[in-house]
């Protein structure tokens, strides 16, 4: 099984601490592109089916179909030091996958929402949805496509209601350092929130 | 059904496979749970085909997400078939972050050092 070919696909095993990034968005919107410039392994696709109501192990039980669909998920691998490696899940946004990158989010370091600014109105439900959730840091990215009207980052800001905490960054997705800028501003943002909730507490 | 070598994905082949359960044992392993075969603890000759592969796959160390690719299952299966290797001393298990925690902040800086030496 384990061929000369595959033999890159493995971690030093002084590797001990998985975290994990959940990049979100609509459709089209760059989320394996990013994760693809990132990553140093080729994205790795995974298919789920999950329910509409629920988790994707419902099927398991050999329960006749309740309205099922087929969920992908990529993700890519940055190995950060000898210790740490990180994982980037990318995922679709929409309603009805929020039962799965809900799950994913849990224990994440925190969320990088990619925003096409020609359908801002694609990410208003997932950034509700996140301000909802309180607990997962994260951070937009506003991918530029060629189209694109260009927006000040406060008229973005008045446009998606975000809190004045919440980092906005321009990210190419195609690039490797302006994607890692966009994460790094994430893990920033994740570092500073950590601070004031343990200040608070 | 499936001409040889392809793969699908039935609904009932995962049924099959973990001996119709549909919850692991363990609810400690995650995606990004990174996953080592003891080599010098040989599976049971009871052991299934699965769980074979699963085991063979993780001769070197590998998130659970990246196995379950690999193996082309879906994970909600790996996670069942390496939560039953975990329990047998099988397979060592690193994990992620626990669902109800956060990385702390030395683990955080440990990311941002990371990400910006890539830069
Ligand atoms: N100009 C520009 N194009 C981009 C950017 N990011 C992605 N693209 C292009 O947009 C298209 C869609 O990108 P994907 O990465 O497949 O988007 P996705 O969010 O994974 O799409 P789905 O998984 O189908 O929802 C591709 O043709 C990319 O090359 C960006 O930042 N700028
Ligand atoms: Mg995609």
């Amino acid at each position: 099984m384990v061929s000369e070919a595959c033999a890159d696909r493995y971690l030093p095993e002084t590797v001990q601490q998985p975290v994990k990034i959940l990049v979100v968005g609509a459709l089209g919107v760059g989320k394996t592109t990013l994760v693809g410039s990132v990553s140093e392994i080729r994205p790795l696709r995974t298919e789920e089916t999950m329910t509409e109501a629920g988790a994707g192990v419902d099927r398991l039980a050999g329960l006749p179909d309740k309205n099922t669909t087929t969920v992908a998920m990529d993700f890519g691998r940055v190995t950060l030091n000898d210790r740490v490696v990180l994982y980037l899940f990318g995922a679709p946004g929409q309603r009805r996958f929020w039962n799965m990158w809900e799950g994913l989010a849990e224990g994440a370091v925190g969320v990088l929402v990619l925003v096409d600014t020609r359908r801002l109105e694609d990410s208003f439900e997932v950034l509700d949805q996140l301000e909802l959730r309180a607990d997962t840091p994260f951070a937009v990215a506003v991918n530029h496509f060629p189209d694109t009207h260009p927006h000040g980052e406060e008229e973005l800001r008045r446009a998606l209601d975000l809190l004045p905490t919440t980092p906005v960054v321009d990210c190419d997705a195609r690039d490797r350092t302006s994607s890692l800028d966009a994460l790094i501003a994430l893990v920033e943002h994740a570092t500073e929130d950590l601070a004031a909730r343990e200040a608070a507490s | 059904m499936s001409s040889p070598g392809e793969y699908h994905d039935s609904p009932l082949r995962p049924y099959v496979i973990t001996r119709g359960r549909s919850r692991p044992t363990r609810n400690t392993l995650r995606v990004d749970t990174l996953l080592l075969a003891d080599p010098d603890r040989p599976l049971p000759a009871s052991a299934g085909r699965q769980e074979r592969a699963l085991h063979r796959m993780c001769v070197r160390l590998l998130s659970l997400a990246e196995a379950a690719v690999h193996l082309e299952l879906p994970v909600s299966v790996v996670t069942i078939l390496a939560s039953d290797l975990v329990d047998s001393g099988h397979l060592q298990a690193r994990s992620g972050i626990p669902a109800a925690a956060r990385p702390d902040r030395e683990l955080l800086l440990e990311v941002l050092h990371g990400l910006r030496s890539l830069r």
